[in-house]
């Protein structure tokens, strides 16, 4: 009999920690961060385990600080993460632009919570999800996941590192205090180093090296610091040996590519998972924690012959744009349930288009929608 | 005299990326005297260029590091000391060095200055002090002196401004020392000590702004303020940095004031990691 090294593990846990357990798998050996409720007990976990597998964990000053910690600890060859919660998540903002900016992969968790400012610390929302596609001044494209379960956060903060690297883009977890703090049975795999995205490497020798000439998947090759390399990289409009050059035709030129490398690659990285979607008239379109009420709703109406189907977004961005297009020339209706007072239903009515009818089920924050809220909006479009 | 001025040039030249120059630097400038210290430093200090990373914020001073061949970052404005803590933290092989100005580092980066001293992590911060925001045309800072004329006190500063050596070494720094751009030997020197030596080090660099500061304090050339600092600075190494305040056109106080023994914060999370090693060996 062979001995299997890394066996299957079961964790009962919460999905904060499964989201650092994920984090670890991924190969993260870098964690900044600063607490916040009701993200603290990634940091507290990430505290526990980098060290173990000779990784660094830091707390910093504030959220300013440790998304430009994270920045840096990619720069040095890293997969480095951070997590937070709306407060943290606003003033990562800054930083994350500058993400975007480099093109530096680096993953950052939002456990959402109620807002605007302070709002309810302790209590669930999905009221950042157009921060995280708009928070950072000036355009960039950005990647945006959402889990529905501890089991989920785990599986997609692995996904989140290897779009990262393989994009050169921050990539968000948009989770949520709900699928946060519940626990729940996660399997962990055995994951192979080899079967993780690493960054692509310069070919060419230093004095050739341009950082921030594209391959033609539109993403550059990436060195990092101690080299030998002596690459310059700046927050400034720059050409591709990432200088600064302060014209309208360098701004088109790399403003245009940074979109482009996610807008022209979305079909790879675009995932979504459709339950009963087939023949239905009604598609329920969720993410996150919403999708579990979501699901319980859609067979309710199936329980009544209402033919109801399920499309969950894994990606919320870049937005899921070609199905739903797709989908809007079969359904009758959409409806989009969020705890929020309308954000992704919006993306929906757009990508709709006058085709079937867009119905937004807002919910303002601090529960979760009841399954009867949304059967009767199911209910009600089916009329 | 001819020939080692050349073989000087030669030392600076390698470390430049030539074809983005001419710089931006007004002339009278002290940013280009204080970045040839710094360059020169490397090769004094016997330092591998390779392992050498260079971390600007935003500003004049900010504008360094795009001009330096050697793996450079021109982060956001305030934050180049948290970034140069990823990089540091994450590979502890490179000699970070973030250069940037009073602004960038005081005022809007403060909060990161005091917490990478109490780390004592280690890194060289090399803080041009110009007493004002040059590259937005000559605002008041926390570094401007009282009474002195920028574009928004034009009554004169009522804030009394911050003395870096104070607050860095009250912080936690290990070494510390100022010199103004006059002092280009003292200055090289200490930028060398630094970069040799574990731990969090400050080098305050006083420097003219003619063009903004100086203009509206009477020292519109550069040489105005040369001269003041011939006249006006006195050496003190080890004086104690409380005494180090500066005011409008008193006596500049330089010198090597700290240079101590702590642990660093990289000596303390090797610890740490193998404690957690320790634990969870069955």
């Amino acid at each position: 009999m062979t001995k299997n090294p890394t066996p299957i593990r079961e964790l009962f846990v919460s999905g904060d920690v499964a989201c650092a357990e994920g984090a670890i798998s991924a190969g993260c050996r870098f964690f900044a961060g600063y607490p916040i409720t009701p993200a603290t007990e990634i940091a507290e976990r990430m505290s526990e385990r980098l060290p173990q597998v000779g990784g660094v964990y830091i707390q910093m000053e504030d959220e300013l600080a440790s998304m430009n910690a994270v920045l840096g600890a990619s720069w040095a060859g890293v997969k480095a993460m951070t997590a937070t919660s709306g407060p943290g998540f606003s003033l990562m903002m800054e930083n994350l632009g500058l993400g975007a900016m480099l093109e530096t992969p680096c993953v950052l968790v939002n456990i959402q919570r109620a807002g605007p400012s302070t709002g309810l610390p302790t209590l669930v929302a999905q009221q950042d999800m157009m921060q995280a596609r708009w928070g950072s001044h000036g355009d960039y494209e950005i990647i945006a996941l959402s889990p529905s379960s501890p089991q989920e956060i785990f599986d997609f903060t692995i996904l989140a590192f290897d779009l990262s690297e393989k994009y050169r883009v921050p990539v968000l977890v948009m989770s949520d205090e709900a699928v946060g703090h519940m626990s729940e049975k996660v399997v962990i795999p055995p994951i192979p180093a080899e079967s993780l995205y690493q960054r692509r490497r310069p070919k060419v020798a230093p004095e050739k090296y341009l950082p921030y000439k594209p391959d033609t998947d539109l993403v550059p090759p990436m060195a990092v610091a101690g080299e030998g390399y002596h690459f310059h990289v700046t927050g400034l409009t720059h050409d591709e040996r990432g200088y600064p050059v302060m014209t309208a035709e360098a701004q088109d030129n790399l403003v245009r590519r940074l979109v482009d490398k996610i807008r022209l690659n979305s079909k790879a990285i675009i995932k979504y998972q459709e339950t009963q979607v087939e023949d239905a008239d009604i598609v329920v379109c969720a993410y996150g924690i919403t999708t579990r009420i979501a699901r319980f709703a859609v067979q309710m109406a199936r329980d009544e012959g209402i033919r109801a189907g399920l499309l969950q977004l894994i990606t919320v961005w870049p937005f899921a744009e070609e199905r739903i297009r797709e989908l809007s020339s079969q359904a009758k209706a959409f409806v989009v349930p969020e705890i929020n007072y309308g954000q992704i239903v919006l993306e929906v009515e757009r990508c709709v288009g006058g085709r079937a009818e867009t119905i937004p089920v807002p919910h303002m924050g601090g529960d979760v929608h009841s399954p009867e809220t949304i059967l009767s909006a199911i209910r009600e479009a089916a009329k | 005299m001819i020939n080692t001025l050349n073989v000087e040039a030669e030392s600076i030249e390698k470390y430049l990326r030539l074809d983005r120059l001419p710089h931006i630097f007004c002339s009278g400038c002290g940013i280009g005297p204080a970045m040839g210290c710094f360059l020169r430093a490397i090769d004094h200090a016997q330092i591998d260029p390779d392992k050498v990373a260079v971390i600007s914020g935003i500003g004049c001073s900010g504008r360094v590091a795009g001009y330096i061949k050697l793996d450079s970052f021109h982060t956001t404005h305030g934050r180049a000391i948290p970034f140069a803590t990823g990089l540091k933290l994450a590979n502890p092989e490179l000699n970070v060095v973030v250069f940037s100005g009073d602004g960038d580092l005081i005022a809007i980066g403060g909060n990161h200055l005091i917490h990478a001293a109490r780390r004592n992590i280690t890194m060289t911060v090399i803080c041009i002090n110009n007493f004002n925001y040059g590259m937005t045309g000559g605002q008041v800072g926390p570094t401007s002196s009282l009474e002195a004329r920028t574009t928004t006190t034009p009554y004169g500063n009522f804030e009394p401004p911050f003395n870096l050596p104070y607050l860095v070494s009250a912080s936690g720094a290990t070494y510390v020392a100022r010199w103004t751009v006059l002092h280009i030997r003292q200055l090289q020197k200490s930028i060398a000590e630094a970069m040799n030596k574990p731990g969090f080090s400050f080098i305050e660099v006083i420097s003219p702004c003619p063009v903004v500061y100086g203009r509206l304090n009477k020292k519109p050339q550069g040489l105005d303020d040369m001269r003041y600092y011939q006249e006006k600075s006195v050496i003190r190494n080890d004086a104690d940095p409380k005494d180090a305040d500066i005011e409008l056109n008193g006596p500049i106080v330089v010198g090597k004031f700290v240079d101590i023994e702590r642990p660093t914060l990289g000596e303390r999370l090797n610890k740490v990691v193998e404690k957690a090693k320790e634990k969870t060996k069955v």
